[in-house]
């Protein structure tokens, strides 16, 4: 009754392909970035900004490229940690070297780096599928990491290895270093959040996106009908490793301040970040964000119940609390393997009969 | 489509021109043009095991040449052959007046040559829509970035494809289940589709690798019905394997047939039925 597409006709085919067909679905969209951009930065504060909303964008800006890589293209990856990584120290070497160019410009640049070394361990996807895949990418996790710790360039030999965020602003704002307000990180996120997430819509309902989904679905028809398989992985290596250099970029200068290689961005990380995939949907952009709320919030759910509500030692309530996560995603992958995305999806088919049984 | 200009390949291969028949009307008004395909020698090995040995055929424009044999004969085979897959150990691959050099399926897919599968080839996880819009990727000119911000020639040819795509989806009556997800189809629609997807590709060459294995009689029928229409409406040249004899002899113009890969008889349906060792291989031979 409430939710429904009767009464709302196409009368050509542009409007029939928008990503929002439904004029109900149309109205939620824009009431969210409403809310996202105009009534959040006024309210936000500085313990909501570092603990929910600021690494919800970031990962879901991650998630969202990993997600094109192995829910649209069909390509497992564990390298997701090393190629945040990538785009971290790229950030972090090109505000160093270049101070005067803007840091924005700065991270979308990262992301380009990122993306040059996405397509050379995207290689040997062109030879190896599924699981092999999984472990090529592994070896270049551990690899970037390893290289990150070992050259002293990558972190201006600073003497503890880390590296760190110089302060810097845009239009007079700061958005990265310690003065940074709450607002300015938050919005700095939602900018590349929302951004991304719209050119990860237009590629995927594309030409190119077809190109993943079908080298994804039957890798040889794909190629029977014209798809050149080397161009469509190394696209998707690509664009991927873009979205991930990016979050990594902005998980170092705007969310983490200083990071160290092997804790920020290792194995755990990648491994985080597939969850989120799986989780939120294969195949979904909203699946990306759902998933990476999924995966933030929960921890900052319990652990207000178990610390604030129930009153538990907060090592104690650490300690249930990874092992709640852990059961959760067990229990949700049994209900749901396509992820909220599918449950989403089904509520909508509901919605739309609601309150008549069919 | 018209005939080929005669010229063309006659300069290139006089060869092509010695064994075959010149272009003619068929009965029904449809124009047989000038040799469109055509395989010279080809033996493809396995190993120790030859699936094709030594077979020469041709196919010319506009009509339907049907491939028949006995399970095993190298039918399949042959049509990865032509399709680029298998890369024959002897014999020549002629295309459009020109030999085809060694390519890869995909680039073999850009010259105009589209197939279908005898276990459907299609993509699961895509809505009906967009496996047919999958058939004209080797069309799509837009950029990366011209995609990525959906501006400019990603867009207008987004929409100028779905047109030329919905017609297909008009022709082959799949209207409604145009946004269902493939893997929900039952098997006598995904065969349809999986038609529409080759037929979008506007081929030269259409190869159907079974079209109608398991099917009914009716669908059968639906599939033979589409298969005469895109050839008289579209002029498109089809190449067919089918089992099944009835419907082989009333749809094709020539039949090629084969039996442990050498080919044992060439022409129209009416002087296979009448030739020997065409029968000989069907229906047995008795051993004294």
């Amino acid at each position: 009754m409430l939710y429904r597409e009767a009464g709302d006709f196409k009368t050509s085919y542009r409007e029939d392909s928008q990503t929002f067909p439904l004029r109900l679905d149309r109205w939620g969209y824009y009431a969210t970035l409403a809310v996202a951009f105009l009534v959040i930065p006024l309210v936000i504060n500085d313990y909501w900004a570092n603990a929910v909303l600021v690494p919800f964008l970031v990962y879901s800006i991650a998630a969202l490229g990993l997600n094109i890589l192995t829910g649209y293209a069909g390509q497992v990856s564990l390298g997701t940690g090393g190629f945040m990584a990538v785009g971290a120290y790229a950030t972090y070497k090109l505000s160093t070297s270049f101070p005067d160019i803007s840091i924005l410009i700065h991270i979308l640049l990262a992301g380009g780096i990122t993306a040059v070394v996405g397509m050379l361990f995207g290689l040997p996807s062109l030879r190896i599928k599924g699981f092999y895949l999984a472990v090529a990418t592994l070896a270049a996790q551990f690899f970037l990491v390893w290289l990150f710790n070992k050259v002293p360039w990558f972190y201006n030999y600073s003497a503890s290895g880390q590296i760190t965020a110089p302060e810097r602003t845009v239009l007079g704002w700061f958005v990265t270093g310690p003065q940074t307000s709450a607002p300015a990180k938050y919005l700095v996120c939602l900018v590349f959040a929302v951004g991304l997430a719209w050119i990860a819509r237009n590629l995927t309902r594309g030409t190119v996106g077809r190109k993943w989904m079908a080298i994804r679905d039957m890798d040889i028809a794909a190629e029977i009908i014209g798809v050149n398989p080397l161009t469509a992985k190394l696209t998707a290596f690509a664009v991927s490793s873009f979205f991930v250099g990016v979050a990594g970029a902005l998980f170092f200068s705007v969310y983490l301040g200083a990071a160290e290689v092997g804790e920020a961005f290792g194995i755990n990380k990648s491994f985080l970040i597939l969850f989120m995939v799986i989780i939120g949907g294969l195949g979904s952009i909203f699946g990306s964000f759902a998933g990476a709320a999924f995966l933030v919030l929960l921890p900052v759910l319990l652990k207000n119940v178990l610390v604030g509500t129930l009153g538990w030692p907060t090592d104690l309530a650490a300690h249930i609390e990874l092992m709640i996560v852990g059961a959760l995603i067990v229990v949700f992958l049994i209900v749901e393997p396509h992820g909220l995305a599918q449950l989403w999806r089904l509520t909508k088919e509901k919605l739309r009969l609601w309150p008549f049984p069919h | 489509m018209t005939p080929t200009t005669s010229t063309a390949p006659a300069l290139t291969d006089p060869a092509a021109t010695d064994s075959a028949v010149q272009p003619h009307v068929t009965a029904d008004g449809r124009q047989i043009g000038g040799v469109l395909m055509d395989m010279r020698n080809i033996t493809l090995r396995f190993g120790g095991v030859v699936a094709i040995k030594d077979i020469s055929f041709d196919i010319r424009e506009g009509e339907i040449r049907a491939i028949i044999g006995p399970n095993g004969a190298g039918k399949s085979s042959m049509m990865n052959v032509m399709s680029g897959f298998y890369v024959p150990q002897e014999g020549e691959v002629w295309f459009r007046g020109q030999r085809r050099p060694q390519m890869k399926p995909y680039e073999v897919a850009r010259l105009g040559i589209a197939r279908t599968f005898q276990n459907i080839a299609l993509f699961d996880g895509m809505s009906v829509l967009d496996n047919i819009m999958t058939g004209r990727l080797t069309m799509m000119k837009s950029s990366l970035l011209e995609q990525a911000l959906w501006w400019g020639r990603a867009e207008r040819e987004e929409t100028w494809h779905r047109e030329k795509v919905e017609k297909i989806i008009d022709f082959l009556e799949i209207q409604n289940i145009r946004k269902t997800p493939v893997g929900r189809l039952p098997y006598g629609l995904k065969k349809r589709v999986e038609l529409a997807r080759a037929l979008a590709a506007e081929p030269k060459l259409l190869m159907l690798d079974e079209p109608m294995a398991g099917m009914n009689v009716e669908e059968k029928e639906d599939m033979s019905r589409f298969i005469l229409d895109v050839n008289d409406e579209f002029g498109t040249t089809i190449a067919l394997i089918e089992h099944d004899m009835g419907v082989v002899m009333d749809l094709s113009d020539r039949v090629v047939v084969m039996d442990y890969g050498r080919k044992i008889g060439d022409g129209t349906p009416d002087q296979i039925r009448s030739n020997q060792q065409v029968i000989d291989a069907y229906l047995g031979v008795a051993h004294d």
